[in-house]
């Protein structure tokens, strides 16, 4: 036998059998509980009932199928498989359109404070009246940031807080006799989420066309306005992320809402790129009725299975009567919730959620912001689109850039470049997976060829910027050379190697065991 | 590709056979932009589509792309032989058209691309 097929023999061997006591080197296999059931092995020890009358009528099962471990193994079991875990705590992570930030330790500290953390959700308000003031608070930084004075803390991820956006607009169209309008003006560029969220609420979708310049034009917009009606009277509002999903800022965004705004449509702006304009313009300035904001992304909450989403929504004053409930209001230095009763907003399209939200996300939000400031959240904006800018001006010659630069808080390049070299942009994402970096976002957004959407954290060094650079940087050059045999089977040193994509997708696994 | 069909601006070709019926597949621009299939979603035999209506969905590694139908119609044909190997659109129009459309109003065909209009459409598009 070769070196390198008892190699590929005792690979196999350890993926395959050692039941979870293998691997490679540190990097451990691990199996599921279920596969560590040792019937010697009794999860617990514990003494036979005695004397005790059987009480649920009929006699105990003999087993439940539960694995019997000890704690070690579970302990072990857990932790091996969080090794295999990436996270912004490991290391660069440059996933466009995900805003993967820091999360602050201060954070942490806050929303493990007793008075946060012990709190019920039931209490009566007179006795979490820090806990409804800092919501109270966080409600005044959310308006005040984007212009927006109606805030609602509720939805509980990004995609809820669209919902929630389309329906409150939904809402008050009703509640001005404007239910006819059915269409929602979405561009080619968006996230999936926003046609979706416009298709759920009971919208047509009519497609906006993105330019050559990556960016909206004023013609395309009034195509779509009025291609059913005259006057653009069938138009109920539009779905547009501000900077777009090519990290481009919409530049003729305001005659467009003002456009739409005549047409009696309203504006809602997906925040999902809010990091780029945080403290330095607000989004009702030009020209937005509706926004969400995820706090997990602009604000540094965990996200990306570090903890629950949270995406609030901001409202002119004219859409705020039609919010879910619960909002916080304050009279007299008292906090309450504000329902949809008489006393409250009866206009309210009513309760989206139970209770008021992620509150624990609420405290690390606020904590953030306070820990910034006005004039810290501004750094931060200009820091991400630095950041972004940096990598687009040093990977420009190596990579196809679709759109001209300057970018915002991210940066779009393709793999037109290599790919008649036979190198594209999964070989790409895969290649940086072995160089231990966590792959950019990849064929989004759909409307450009080989898509790479770079977004890099504000909080990355220059250092670290460079190192990810200079990777990017001898991918394109090895290719170039025509050395790219290498790219087909990266990563070889991860957990998994290579995976059969088209197989899994063609013939998935979903059983454990038939 | 053969010169007698037509194309959209959405990537598909069509074929007229026995002089009302659409044969429609998606072209070679499409099944690159595509990567590797894994799925097609076919439509029922009988369903009726209107012009721009999507009537199947091609699924890749990468994405889900709807197939929008040229013209206005009943669906009289699907290849069903897609179902088992989706790869099967990227052979050849006989093995890899998607669906056959018998057409209400034949002159809806007018309006497409032909080949030369479509090859200049596409290089356009790749910027």
């Amino acid at each position: 036998m070769s070196a390198e097929a008892k190699v590929e023999e005792l690979t196999m061997r350890t993926m395959n059998e050692a039941a979870g006591e293998g691997g490679r080197g540190l990097n451990y296999e691990e199996n599921l509980l279920w596969e560590k059931e040792r019937s010697d092995h009794p999860g617990v020890d514990l003494p036979e009932p005695e004397g005790m009358a059987l009480r649920t009528g009929r006699p105990a099962r003999e087993t439940i199928g539960l694995p019997q471990v000890s704690e070690p193994q579970v302990v072990r079991h857990f932790v091996r498989l969080s090794t295999w875990n990436y996270s912004i705590d490991h290391g660069f992570f440059p996933l466009g359109s995900c805003t993967m930030k820091h999360n602050p330790r201060l954070n942490e500290k806050m929303a493990r404070l007793p008075g946060f953390a012990h709190i019920h959700p039931l209490q009566p308000e007179n006795t979490v009246q820090g806990a409804l003031k800092l919501m109270y608070e966080l409600q005044h930084w959310l308006a005040e940031l984007t212009g927006l004075p109606g805030v609602c803390l509720s939805p509980a991820a990004g995609a809820h807080g669209e919902l929630a956006g389309m329906m409150t607009i939904r809402r008050a169209h009703e509640a001005k006799g404007n239910g006819h309008k059915k269409v929602v003006l979405v561009p080619d560029s968006a996230h999936g989420t926003n046609p979706a969220t416009a298709a759920i609420c009971g919208y047509t979708i009519r497609t906006i066309k993105t330019s050559e310049t990556g960016r909206l034009t004023l013609e395309a917009f009034k195509e779509a306005l009025y291609a059913g009606q005259d006057d653009g009277g069938d138009v109920a509002g539009m779905m547009v992320t501000n900077p777009n999903t090519c990290g481009l800022f919409e530049r003729e965004i305001i005659p467009i809402a003002d456009l739409l705004h005549e047409a009696g449509g309203y504006f809602y702006c997906d925040g999902a790129n809010f990091n780029a304009l945080v403290g330095k313009i607000r989004p009702g300035a030009f020209g937005v009725d509706v926004m969400h904001i995820n706090l997990h992304k602009t604000f540094s909450t965990p996200h990306g299975g570090g903890g629950p989403g949270s995406g609030p929504i901001c409202v002119t004053e004219e859409l705020a009567p039609y919010l879910p409930v619960p909002t916080i209001t304050c009279e007299n230095d008292t906090y309450r919730l504000q329902y949809e009763d008489e006393a409250g907003r009866p206009e309210s399209l009513g309760r989206l959620r139970g209770f008021v939200g992620q509150f624990g996300m609420h405290v690390r939000a606020l904590s953030y912001m306070m820990s910034h400031g006005a004039d810290g959240l501004k750094q931060v904006a200009e820091d991400a689109v630095l950041n972004a800018n940096y990598i687009l001006s040093q990977l420009k010659d190596d990579y196809h850039v679709p759109y001209e630069g300057p970018c915002m808080h991210e940066c779009l390049l393709t793999d037109k470049m290599q790919k008649d070299q036979g190198v594209t942009t999964l070989d790409i994402a895969k290649t940086l997976c072995e160089r231990g970096y966590h792959p950019m976002t990849v064929y989004f957004p759909l409307v450009v060829n080989g898509a790479m959407l770079i977004e890099p954290t504000e909080t990355e060094s220059k250092d670290a910027i460079d190192r990810f650079i200079t990777v990017m940087k001898e991918i394109a050059a090895d290719t170039a050379a025509g050395d790219t045999d290498k790219f087909h089977a990266y990563p070889e040193s991860t957990p998994r190697r290579r995976l059969d994509e088209v197989l899994a997708a063609r013939q998935p696994v979903l059983n454990w065991k038939e | 590709m053969s010169d007698n069909l037509k194309y959209t601006a959405e990537h598909e070709w069509i074929k007229i056979e026995d002089g009302d019926v659409a044969v429609i597949g998606i072209t070679a621009y499409a099944q690159d932009a595509l990567g590797d299939l894994v799925y097609v979603d076919l439509p029922d035999v009988g369903r009726k589509v209107a012009k721009g209506e999507d009537f199947a969905v091609v699924e890749s590694v990468k994405t889900a792309a709807e197939v929008y139908s040229p013209v206005s119609g009943e669906v009289v044909g699907v290849n069903d032989n897609l179902s088992n190997d989706p790869e099967l659109i990227k052979k050849s129009l006989e093995e890899g058209w998607i669906a056959k459309i018998k057409m209400e109003d034949a002159a809806e065909i007018a309006g497409l691309m032909d080949k030369e209009a479509y090859d200049k459409f596409v290089a356009e598009q790749d910027h």
